[in-house]
């Protein structure tokens, strides 16, 4: 439903003189919301982030934080599901919260740019994020500002690159299959 | 009578009393030889239970599942090897007395599986010398059984250890898999398996 | 091409620095975290430095090590027998699934992801060909058949897991005889899937669509064979453990978590019932037809391993009842989708039409398309809430697949359960907290 009490972007000024005006985006807890497949998604700002799950963990009741997970969109070939005003950027870090009282879920993506691969750690909102923020940070190479123990969970240490990026390779050994001669 | 004996009992170039001596430590090595416990994903689920009451390895003298290293005679590698666990893996090896045996369970220990990629070793031959391959993802039981019943016949008929001099690593048997057989199978040594 | 002497038998560098170095924010950070301890009570317990003479000692246990979990490596801060602190350490069956993901299509997708959580693989497909539907749009025109077929053979996993955990859970202990007792139940439970399914393991049988075959003949009197067998069979497991008093000693109090710490931690599953939040997503959040079967869901009251034990041996209970009410109610039709873009056709088809030959040679070579966007999805597994969230952007691969792991976020519950245990209290609460390392690394 649009919301058309708040401050939103543009489209507040064009709605004047335009007949067929582009509705209000919608906003819920402060910050752009979009659906996919009818699940709600938050978009806010890097600097948004933990205020916001803050205020969801307090006010809101979604005390769970279920996942924490990123996606490198380097080579994603369909245009991005992203609300207007939002600017795409590489990789999108996808927190998933949940409330008990209502069964009610949430997911919230925060683009994070490729120059500047940071984000704000939940860990101090959430202490649950701690290990899924180390396996992004290992995975994608996101660097979580704060985080208590910033090491890499997953590969071993001495590992170069980040896996699950899309310009790391999968790291095949090409194999030619042959008949198995003498097969006991 | 030469006798080599950096390579133990099989250095000795036998006589009468000696290879029957041979054959008698032969025979009671692969009665009792024990595995180390180093069951790492899903085929360490089809190790144990070929370890339980339907399967039974206690009649092939090997129910019980050594922890330490020290203690054991073969290490089954049960499951994908990752590129963290390969040098713990070497190490585990290498605390194992002589005469010891690897077995290589399942697809993923053999040769990396369907998981061709950056994150596991592709064949733990790579790491440790092996002696019997066994293939299935994962391998049941009963294959399992057969791979063992493979090195035991191996191992007192002397066999694994020719291979070995063969290939400079492991004996590097490859067994079928025997998963849902209607019948029993015998295992020979000589001849096609 | 062996580069065993390059590479070192050092495990790595993943350090565990002793307490007495901690600073008042990094306590505050690991005790306080869940407990919301205040900066002053903080700084109060960065100055309670233990005594000069008593020396602590970091062990480290694991990664190989005969508690049947895995390769889990727990590095432990030890004063005499007593856990001060500890980190678990993994990543040692990391095995790129989710790399490995992106380059199959989504019929292939099941294959890979069974093997995460192996010792539950149904729960893997199901939570992947849930979302995989959902992207699709064709989530609601799943055949009913084909809904009760995946709950029913969830719930034999759900049993099979449940006995693997009280089978290790009592060898951890010492029970001996309830390893063999356990998987002598399994075994018959995996021989069902077997019969069903054409696999022990790993079975690639819930597909995006429905479910791989049909229902064999006979399978209902299997199935109530399974079920008459094993329900006296628990009972004697609970005259075995359950009132057994050495049993409960062991269990009874050892690695305690409340309610707060456990929601704070992201715990689901048995560790989250058993502190007596009654969280099921089979109830809270229904998914298949859950909605109209008739169980309970088992919560505990304290928070110990004790609670953990009950509640899966009870769930196998529940389980049971589950199976037997499908067993009634499992409706007749088609076993999977009837829509020939998603499923593959009739093999018999293949030789009359060209039609379904050109369908068959689509969906197995180059996958069938899923339009783009993204979407999460959600289970109860054994272990707790499993999680799939693909990303697709229209091909026939998924873009990013993700699979929120359980046990991977509750081994985060760990250093809490084990603090100010003794090393034979952290067996036990490893045990409990049943991580299967395979949905933990990935």
């Amino acid at each position: 439903m649009p919301d058309t009490s708040n401050d939103a972007g543009p489209d507040a000024a064009e709605a004047d003189g335009d007949e067929a005006a582009a509705p209000e985006p919608e906003r819920r807890y402060g910050v752009l919301v979009s659906h996919s497949r009818g699940q709600a998604v938050l978009h806010p700002s890097r600097d948004e982030l933990v205020a916001l799950v803050r205020d969801l963990r307090d006010d809101e009741g979604f005390r769970v934080c279920v996942d924490v997970t990123a996606v490198d969109y380097k080579a994603y070939g369909s245009p991005r599901d992203l609300p207007p005003g939002i600017e795409p950027e590489r990789f999108e870090v996808v927190v998933g919260l949940l409330s008990h009282a209502t069964a009610e879920r949430l997911r919230i993506r925060v683009q994070v740019p490729e120059s500047d691969p940071t984000c704000p750690s939940l860990f101090d909102v959430h202490p649950g994020v701690e290990a899924l923020e180390r396996e992004v940070s290992d995975m994608f190479g996101v660097v979580f500002e704060d985080h208590p123990d910033p090491t890499r969970i997953l590969m071993p240490e001495d590992w170069e690159g980040h896996p699950l990026r899309k310009d790391h390779p999968t790291g095949e050994i090409p194999v030619q299959f042959k008949g198995v001669q003498n097969a006991r | 009578m030469g006798w080599d004996v950096s390579k133990g009992l099989e250095g000795l170039d036998h006589n009468a009393i000696t290879g029957r001596l041979e054959d008698v430590v032969r025979w009671a090595r692969r009665r009792s030889s024990w595995p180390a416990t180093f069951g790492l994903a899903c085929c360490a689920l089809e190790m144990m239970g070929a370890g339980g009451a339907h399967y039974d390895l206690a009649r092939f003298g090997m129910e019980v599942f050594r922890a330490s290293p020290r203690q054991a005679d073969i290490m089954i590698v049960a499951g994908r090897v990752s590129q963290k666990m390969a040098p713990v893996l070497r190490q585990i090896h290498d605390q194992m007395m002589e005469p010891k045996w690897v077995i290589s369970m399942g697809v993923c220990a053999s040769s990396g599986g369907m998981f061709n990629n950056y994150a596991l070793v592709q064949g733990v031959d790579q790491i440790v010398p092996v002696d019997v391959y066994a293939p299935g993802c994962p391998p049941g039981p009963e294959t399992l059984i057969h791979a063992i019943n493979t090195l035991h016949e191996e191992i007192a008929s002397g066999e694994v250890l020719r291979r070995r001099q063969q290939t400079g690593a492991g004996a590097g048997i490859h067994v079928g898999q025997r998963d849902g057989q209607p019948e029993p199978q015998a295992v020979s040594v000589a001849g096609k398996r | 091409m062996s580069n065993v002497h390059a590479m070192g038998t050092d495990e790595g560098t993943q350090e565990m620095g002793p307490r007495r170095g901690a600073g008042a924010r990094e306590l505050m950070r690991e005790l306080g975290c869940v407990l919301r301890m205040s900066e002053a009570d903080a700084a109060a317990l960065a100055d309670q430095e233990p005594e000069e003479d008593e020396e602590t000692t970091i062990l480290n246990m694991g990664p190989q090590h005969p508690s049947t979990h895995g390769v889990l490596r727990l590095m432990l801060e030890l004063e005499g027998e007593t856990v001060l602190r500890s980190k678990p350490i993994i990543g040692y069956l990391h095995t790129g699934m989710e790399k490995t993901g992106e380059n199959l299509t989504y019929l292939q997708g099941p294959t890979n992801v069974t093997r995460m959580d192996y010792a539950a693989p149904l729960f893997n497909e199901l939570v992947f060909s849930l979302s995989t539907e959902t992207l699709l749009g064709i989530d609601e025109d799943i055949p009913p058949r084909a809904q009760w077929i995946r709950m029913l053979l969830c719930e034999l996993n759900r049993m099979s897991s449940h006995l693997l955990f009280l089978a290790t859970n009592g060898l951890d202990l010492g029970a001996v005889s309830m390893m063999i007792f356990g998987w002598r139940e399994r075994e018959e439970t995996l021989r069902l899937l077997e019969m069903i399914t054409g696999l022990r393991m790993n079975h690639n049988f819930i597909r995006p669509g429905g479910v791989a075959a049909d229902l064999p003949d006979g399978w209902r009197d299997a199935v109530l064979r399974v079920l008459d067998l094993v329900a006296p069979r628990l009972e004697e497991y609970d005259v075995l453990m359950t009132g057994q008093p050495i049993w409960r000693e062991r269990l009874q109090g050892v690695g305690v978590i409340t309610p707060d710490e456990a929601i704070a931690l992201g715990a689901t599953g048995p560790i989250l019932r058993s502190t007596g939040v009654a969280w099921d997503l089979r109830k809270a959040d229904p998914y298949l037809f859950y909605d109209q079967l008739d169980f309970g869901v088992v919560v505990g009251s304290y928070g110990d391993c004790f609670d953990r034990y009950a509640i899966r041996l009870n769930e196998v209970r529940e389980s049971m009842g589950i199976v037997r009410q499908i067993l009634d109610a499992m409706p007749a039709g088609d076993y999977r989708i009837q829509d020939r873009k998603v499923t593959p056709p009739p093999r018999g088809r293949i030789d009359e039409s060209m039609e379904a030959l050109i369908h068959h040679f689509k969906i197995f070579t180059e996958g069938f398309k899923v339009p783009a966007g993204e979407v999460y999805r959600a289970v109860e597994s054994p272990r707790g809430e499993l999680g799939c969230y693909i990303v697709s952007d229209g091909s026939s691969k998924p873009y990013r697949m993700h699979i929120r792991g359980p046990s991977f976020v509750n081994l985060q519950t760990l250093p809490h359960m084990l603090r100010g245990g003794l090393i034979a209290d952290a067996v036990a609460v490893i045990s409990s907290a049943d991580p299967i390392m395979g949905e933990v690394d990935r």
